[in-house]
């Protein structure tokens, strides 16, 4: 029996989320003392790079089919997959695309699912966020046939390089349902799903005018931009932007929050970042309670020192 | 058009989260309840404003026991045609899913919202469309249709995909796909007389337990700089909290 890995590509390279998933199933694989097994679909230039977080088996179907995401398509090639390989665990990220067959999966394989694991199983059960972040539940599966979906930025990639062996497997095809017929990307940053540094900011900011001070804090940090619910709402930044409970929940190892309250929604999507910075004029603001570092003052004045002390720390000056 | 809505009933956003019974169970005392947001706001109403543009009708489904009639008659008056509600207190998304299943038969769409603030699965809508062998669009932030085919904007990671699909579908609905709508006095007063059909669960076995619910640990109190020591805090970062 074998752990089976969907890695997951995007413009023909594994992605960040596939590196998060293959260290969770060598930790798990540790656990079980278990093989794991890699299936990658669709051209991709760097196949053999799974085998750099311990994955040694690699196998791939590069067919054109699979560059346009179908979710019958990928389901009925990933379950031919786990059973060519005899998989009695699928292990795959909980990202857009994840979302969309984790549960077709889990009724094909007849397995339960844990949907956005957090961590490694503690005594075969799995933690993950529930109340949207406001809380941890404790999973057990109770079915032979087991899958689970890691959600982003939960588990960091860690490199244990074994050999490559990319062997080439011949996958279900099945006819899609859905044709793609645009791609859009949007400007190089990093997804905030996926961004380890975001700088986000909501209505203290008065003006949406005044969203060069922030953007050039983001530049320096090489961070990702992210705003509050009521700044989206009145269409002065768009509604990609939007972390919260009911916008985009991230996880990011630095979250710095300028002039946004701190209301218990946005908090939901935005507490399992690692480090919290508040900067607020208000001392009252209920985002401090939840902030491992803040500063009550102008933001107008503070934003723009914060930008060059950052410079300086890149220069090796400060 | 005739589309079929699911809704759940999550706590309400501002609620505080506490566990009973040895934290083994969710403790609902003093807990509001609502429709889940993304049900309510995107689902719902895209799902109605295609059904003013193409003709046809919206069904809303929902698992659970008579207390969630109060959720099911506010999507009525937001303007739903009728409903139907699966007499029993789901177990999760599975469970959901298999009930939803045995009342699709003979609609165009059916839409969900794209996860419930409760459990963040995002599940149900994606095992619905496997267990009737449909196509499933997921995190739809647009989607319109010509009653034969639809044409749907789904977000991933750093952009966007447009796409075409063959009906009937499974959508699941994320923001810029429709705003809230209130609904007015008329509305309600209509709902109380709209069709509200409680039908008998099918069984499902369980596959997963939640063992038991953990609260994050509380945050050590926050490091106050001052104004005019920026770089203090620029340093910490980089040097007690080594995230720059």
């Amino acid at each position: 029996m074998s752990i089976i890995v969907f890695a997951e590509t995007q413009n023909r390279q594994l992605k960040k989320s596939a590196f998060e998933a293959l260290t969770y199933a060598k930790k798990v694989s540790e656990q079980l003392n278990q093989p794991v097994k890699a299936v990658i679909l669709g051209p991709t230039d760097n196949a053999n790079e799974a085998a750099e977080y311990g994955c040694a088996d690699i196998y791939h179907d590069a067919n054109d089919l699979f560059t346009h995401f179908d979710s019958q398509v990928y389901t009925n090639a990933i379950a031919d997959a786990y059973r060519q390989l005899s998989g009695n665990m699928l292990i795959l990220s909980h990202s857009s695309l994840g979302k969309s067959i984790a549960g077709r999966l889990a009724v094909r394989l007849k397995a339960g699912l844990v949907a956005g694991a957090n961590n490694i199983p503690v005594n075969n059960t799995i933690p993950k966020a529930v109340f949207s972040g406001k809380a941890i539940g404790y999973y057990s599966i109770t079915t032979p046939d087991k899958v689970i979906s890691v959600m982003g930025n939960a588990i960091k990639p860690e490199k244990s390089a074994v050999t490559a062996n990319v062997q080439t497997i011949d996958l279900e095809k099945a006819e899609p349902k859905v044709k793609v017929t645009q791609r859009t990307e949007s400007s190089g940053k990093v997804p905030l799903p996926e961004a380890t540094r975001v700088v986000s900011a909501g209505r203290g900011m008065k003006d949406p005018a005044n969203w060069g001070i922030v953007e050039e804090l983001a530049e320096a940090l090489d961070a990702t931009l992210a705003c509050s619910r009521p700044v989206a709402d009145a269409g002065w930044r768009p509604h990609g932007e939007h972390v919260g409970q009911t916008g985009i929940a991230i996880r990011p190892n630095l979250y710095i929050a300028i002039g946004i309250s701190g209301a218990i929604q946005h908090l939901a999507g935005v507490n399992n970042s690692k480090t919290i910075v508040v900067i607020n004029k208000d001392p009252e603001a209920p985002f401090f309670k939840a902030a491992d570092y803040g500063i009550v003052g102008d933001l107008f004045e503070i934003v723009p020192k914060m930008t060059e002390a950052v410079r300086k720390l890149k220069a090796g000056n400060l | 058009m005739k589309i079929l809505v699911g809704i759940s009933k999550t706590p309400d956003t501002t609620a505080k989260i506490n566990f009973t019974n040895n934290n083994t169970e969710f403790d609902t005392n003093g807990v509001q309840f609502i429709m889940n947001p993304y049900d309510e706001w995107y689902a719902l109403v895209r799902a109605l404003e295609l059904t003013e543009q193409l003709g046809g009708s919206v069904t809303v489904i929902n698992v659970g026991t008579a207390e969630n009639d109060q959720i099911i008659r506010k999507a009525l008056a937001i303007g739903a045609n009728d409903a139907i509600r699966v007499d029993k207190s789901p177990e999760d998304a599975l469970d959901v899913a298999t009930q939803i299943s045995g009342h699709a038969a003979g609609y165009d769409l059916i839409m969900l919202g794209k996860e419930t603030i409760s459990y963040n699965d995002s599940a149900v809508g994606s095992m619905l469309a496997e267990l009737l062998n449909q196509p499933f669009i997921s995190y739809c932030s647009h989607l319109d249709s010509n009653g034969t085919e639809i044409t749907a904007t789904r977000e991933i990671e750093g952009g966007s995909e447009s796409m075409t699909c063959s009906i009937p579908a499974v959508i699941s609905c994320a923001k810029g796909i429709a705003e809230q709508r209130i609904p007015n006095m008329k509305g309600i007063m209509m709902a109380k007389s709209k069709p509200l059909n409680v039908v008998p669960p099918v069984s499902v076995d369980k596959r997963v337990n939640i063992d038991r619910f953990e609260l994050p640990p509380a945050k050590q109190s926050v490091k106050l700089f001052s104004p005019d020591d920026v770089e203090t805090l620029i340093r910490a970062l980089h040097e007690e909290a080594k995230v720059i």
